[in-house]
């Protein structure tokens, strides 16, 4: 119990792929322009995620030590052709807002970065547990930027309208400078909150 | 030649790859520390990118979409850029020491950097070629884009860290310093190279 509540923690909070770690930033950038782009990016990503840390800790022991790196984006890649085809046949609408970040997802150093830290040194099952739980903090940390950007951008939240953006809007959320500020902004916050958590732990602890 | 300079220009300045498209963004943080490294990483992006471009183009025109494994792009696209940066590691690693120092850990992080496969999958896009007004990107404007893409990502790179060495010594608040100054530094480039989405060709 205690080893599943270190990693969901660790993966959602204070190793968070996107907002601790600062990971798999080009994604996070470019689709957060709108809520559901960030969820469907997000569940992509965790389904790869989850797949390679599951194959590569398979495979820890067959793999030989120098030539992890090509395995592992092989892997990567195998499973990265399995959404793109899925996603084109059925979802292709979300496939084509998606666009070349897709494909991308191949070059996400958080995968990589899963697979050489945790899967090459740890059972499958917590693995699996890993994938899971760092892709659900990419998830989140993608969903909630996204939704801070396309309600100040375009007055809408998972494009279900809340006020009228011919009122009230700030375009420049929805630009990329936008991206980078609220990202910025973002990580800092997430930083000072994680701190003050992290305190309180501390404080516990001692007592 | 007017589509060459219309490639130049976009794929430098109007769809930036960094601040734009959002493509290379861990290089553009971690490495953009000192203008040195900066100016060095910038350089070895665009040479792969332009290698990448001139490798990966004819490979899925002439072998892949004949024989119908288009599906195999990605798969195919990263070996060869991996093999790609490989190469220039020793390179580099032999002929420039110095460079291959300074640069450290991000050379074989090249292979993961996504503006070198991103390019690779932006000049078989329809759509690239359509918002330059061409049917097909063909090789040399393929491997131009490639080029002028990295050039762009040498710019930025290197705005970036000029403006970094500067901020170095400032005082922040403990909770902005690393990325978060970095990412509102990077709003400040995004913001100038805005700018050039207003014109029109």
């Amino acid at each position: 119990m205690g080893k599943l509540k270190k990693i969901a923690s660790d993966g959602l909070i204070f190793s968070n792929p996107t907002l601790r770690l600062v990971l798999g930033t080009c994604p996070t950038l470019a689709l957060t322009t709108a809520a559901s782009n960030g969820i469907g990016m997000g569940l992509a990503v965790t389904f790869v995620l989850i797949c390679s840390n599951v194959l590569i800790s398979l495979l820890k022991n067959v793999i030989p030590n120098t030539v992890r790196i090509p395995a592992f984006i092989l892997i990567i890649a195998t499973f990265v052709t399995v959404v793109k085809l899925v996603m084109d046949k059925f979802l292709p609408d979300l496939y084509s807002s998606l666009g070349v970040y897709l494909p991308l997802i191949v070059v996400n150093c958080i995968i990589l970065g899963r697979a050489e830290s945790f899967a090459f040194k740890n059972p499958v099952f917590d693995s699996a547990l890993d994938g899971l739980f760092m892709g659900l903090g990419f998830t989140g940390a993608m969903t909630l930027m996204g939704a801070v950007r396309e309600i100040l951008s375009n007055g809408s939240i998972f494009d279900i309208s809340i006020w009228n953006a011919n009122s009230f809007s700030i375009g420049f959320f929805g630009s990329s400078a936008g991206a980078f500020l609220t990202y910025g902004l973002f990580i800092a916050i997430f930083n000072y909150v994680v701190n003050k958590i992290q305190k309180k732990l501390a404080k516990k602890e001692a007592k | 030649m007017g589509t060459l300079l219309l490639i130049a220009l976009t794929a430098t300045f109007i769809n930036n790859f960094v601040v734009v498209q959002f493509l290379g963004i861990c290089p553009f943080l971690g490495v953009s520390k000192d203008t040195k490294s900066a100016f060095g990483m910038g350089v070895a992006v665009t040479f792969i990118m332009t290698l990448t471009c001139l490798i990966t183009y004819p490979i899925y025109t002439s072998i892949l979409v004949p024989l119908g494994l288009e599906y195999l792009e990605i798969i195919v696209f990263i070996f060869v850029i991996a093999s790609l940066v490989q190469m220039i590691e020793s390179v580099l690693k032999k002929f420039s020491p110095t460079l291959y120092n300074s640069m450290g850990i991000y050379l074989p992080l090249i292979t993961t950097n996504c503006a070198v496969l991103g390019v690779a999958e932006l000049v078989i896009d329809v759509g690239t070629a359509e918002a330059l007004g061409l049917a097909s990107m063909g090789l040399l404007n393929s491997v131009a884009y490639g080029f002028f893409g990295g050039i762009g990502f040498l710019i930025s790179i290197v705005i970036m860290s000029g403006l970094r060495e500067k901020l170095k010594n400032a005082p922040f608040n403990k909770h902005l310093k690393g990325f978060p100054i970095a990412m509102i530094t990077a709003t400040f480039i995004a913001m100038a190279f805005y700018v050039f989405s207003m014109i029109s060709l």
